[in-house]
């Protein structure tokens, strides 16, 4: 931290007309990023008319939630009119197992790579790693088979594997990395005294992990409740996610455009992730910069 | 205590270490399968004949050449190097910015660092569903200026297929930039403060310690930061979907909705596969040189 009221050799009146300028465009940014988000907010409060006559900015003169209803219960995606609701299960049906296995299969992965140490783990590390960076497109062909051969294609269990499958990597080098900083005796004691493997695992580890298994947990769901490629390429029609109906609805080209619906269905896709940055943002961001940034 | 029981404990030791093995052995398999194999399959559908159905006669370089004689494929990659150019050069500036402006003791820094960063929480198609509201010809922006009295005002971007990928930049920088002030906002605060002390003991202005002293310092956090983001420009795909659709016609598509065009629309799985691998042989132009530094530098400082 090198701040102004510190390390600043200037005057006093000085200082503070500076102050009042950093507080000034700090204001103008956060207006900046509020600005779509309280559009948004507002467009769904109002109705399609007062949308039409009025100003983008201007607040809802009567607050309706008729746009909430219809988004959720009335929506057309494609033909199917049963609004955005079912959408929204699939992605909690998609998500909630996708989430739990991807974060248990990672944990113990990199428990095994770090305290368990076996000839070439290393490059098996660095081999499962190299799976966060490709991208995608380059397995969508091949995935696509695959999920048609299993019986899985268009279903949100072939969802629940492709999610599971392609976040391994993340969650293998959260818990890796945060494993390696635990002292390796903790776990030789435990087996002197006879614990084994997933003894050791169970109660020894998994009991001070609670931060990382947050980390993952919500890395994992922000990904798969975002995810929108593997969506739309491997599960249309009535299994298809939230943001897949979500776009569905918006860029539908038949009837008349109903934005204040659109706001409200968008509004709706993105309340899980924002009320979890919202509850646990920390861990949000340590996830975020785990993989960009050495600590 | 005897002889016995430790031979005991080393077979206990021997089986636990077969035990690490076969815990990891799953994972392992199933990125062998689903990452390097699959990797290699869409890299012979390169080669091969497919069009509707993959078939695997081998056509060489075929799919290849025809991918770059597609005008769309140049329209895409030029798209790449412009959104890709602006995105990461306005994502670095204003999270920069942002973070040397949050480092100044400032009150409120939590709830603002939170407003900042939100943007990152949310989908792809819910920012670009907003965005789309927001600069629409006709109820968003433009008319808002209008309404203000600004009636000359014109911001139809959206909609011309010159200006539509600009756009994709105004979505993008505003979802990304926020993540860019927290990973240099985390780096600012783990400058080594004595050095400051000194050299504004020394004499030095603020404006002399930032430049000279605290950025060359947080270097590697620009050399990250570029990475992460050329990574997320690639792999932009859901945005563009969201925002333009790719259009006006083809005019703001992207590698990554080239490739899904061309796989599931256009029935051209050659050149699909084609257009993956070379979206995958980008990456990697970025992404191993990098990894490697990075393990090496961990290695000297480990």
């Amino acid at each position: 931290m090198a701040d102004i009221q510190t390390y600043s050799h200037d005057a006093g009146w000085k200082h503070t007309v500076l102050r009042g300028l950093l507080y000034l465009v700090l204001i103008l940014f956060a207006a900046y990023y509020l600005f779509p988000l309280i559009v948004m907010i507002s467009t769904s409060l109002k109705s399609l008319d007062e949308i039409r006559e009025g100003s983008l900015i201007s607040l809802p003169r009567v607050v309706t939630f008729d746009a909430w209803n219809y988004a959720w219960n009335e929506a057309c995606v494609g033909v199917e009119c049963t609004g955005i609701k079912i959408y929204f299960w699939n992605s909690v049906k998609m998500a909630i197992p996708a989430v739990l296995i991807s974060t248990f299969l990672g944990a113990i992965n990199g428990y095994a790579l770090t305290k368990w140490r076996f000839k070439g783990a290393n490059i098996v590390f660095a081999l499962l790693l190299f799976g966060c960076f490709i991208p995608f497109q380059v397995v969508l062909l091949p995935m696509s088979q695959v999920l048609g051969k299993l019986g899985l294609a268009s279903s949100t269990p072939g969802l629940v594997l492709v999610h599971v499958v392609y976040g391994l990597c993340f969650t293998t080098l959260f818990f890796r990395n945060y494993y390696v900083s635990i002292p390796d005796e903790l776990v030789k004691a435990a087996t002197i005294d006879g614990a084994g493997f997933f003894t050791i695992f169970w109660r020894i580890i998994l009991p001070i992990s609670t931060p990382i298994i947050v980390v993952s947990v919500i890395w994992q769901f922000t990904q798969i409740w975002n995810d929108f490629l593997f969506g739309a390429s491997f599960a249309s029609g009535a299994n298809a996610p939230m943001t897949v109906a979500l776009n569905n609805i918006v860029n539908t080209t038949t009837g008349v455009k109903q934005y204040n619906v659109d706001m409200a269905a968008a509004l709706l896709t993105g309340l899980p992730t924002l009320l979890v940055y919202v509850l646990a943002g920390k861990y949000f961001v340590r996830g975020l910069t785990a993989g960009s940034v050495k600590g | 205590m005897g002889a016995s029981q430790s031979t005991e404990s080393n077979l206990m030791a021997s089986i636990q270490r077969h035990l690490s093995k076969i815990v990891v052995a799953p994972s392992f398999a199933a990125s062998l399968f689903f990452v390097y194999g699959f990797i290699l399959w869409t890299g012979y559908m390169a080669f091969s004949k497919s069009r509707m159905l993959p078939v695997w006669d081998w056509a060489g370089l075929r799919q290849y050449e025809r991918l770059w004689q597609m005008e769309r494929w140049h329209v895409a990659i030029e798209n790449l190097l412009i959104f890709g150019g602006l995105f990461i050069v306005t994502c670095l500036f204003i999270g920069c910015l942002l973070a040397v402006l949050l480092d100044q003791r400032i009150r409120a820094e939590g709830a603002l660092r939170t407003i900042f960063l939100y943007p990152m929480a949310l989908s792809f198609i819910v920012t670009g569903t907003v965005w789309k509201w927001l600069l629409n010809p006709g109820l968003g922006l433009e008319s808002m200026m209008h309404d203000l009295g600004w009636t000359s005002f014109k911001f139809d971007w959206l909609v011309n297929s010159d200006m539509a990928i600009y756009t994709v930049v105004i979505a993008a920088v505003w979802q990304a930039s926020g993540f860019v002030m927290a990973m240099f906002l985390a780096a600012l605060r783990g400058v080594d403060q004595d050095i400051i002390r000194a050299a504004y003991m020394d004499g030095a202005s603020l404006p002399r310690i930032y430049f000279g002293i605290i950025i060359p310092s947080i270097r590697p956090v620009f050399l990250s930061a570029i990475v992460v983001l050329a990574h997320l420009a690639v792999k932009s795909f859901d945005l563009v979907i969201a925002l333009t659709g790719g259009g006006p016609g083809y005019s703001s598509d992207l590698p990554a909705t080239f490739m899904y065009t061309m796989a599931f629309q256009r029935n051209q799985l050659g050149v699909g596969a084609a257009s993956a691998m070379m979206m995958l042989a980008t990456v990697m132009a970025i992404i191993v040189p990098y990894l490697y530094s990075e393990l090496r530098g961990g290695k000297k400082n480990g």
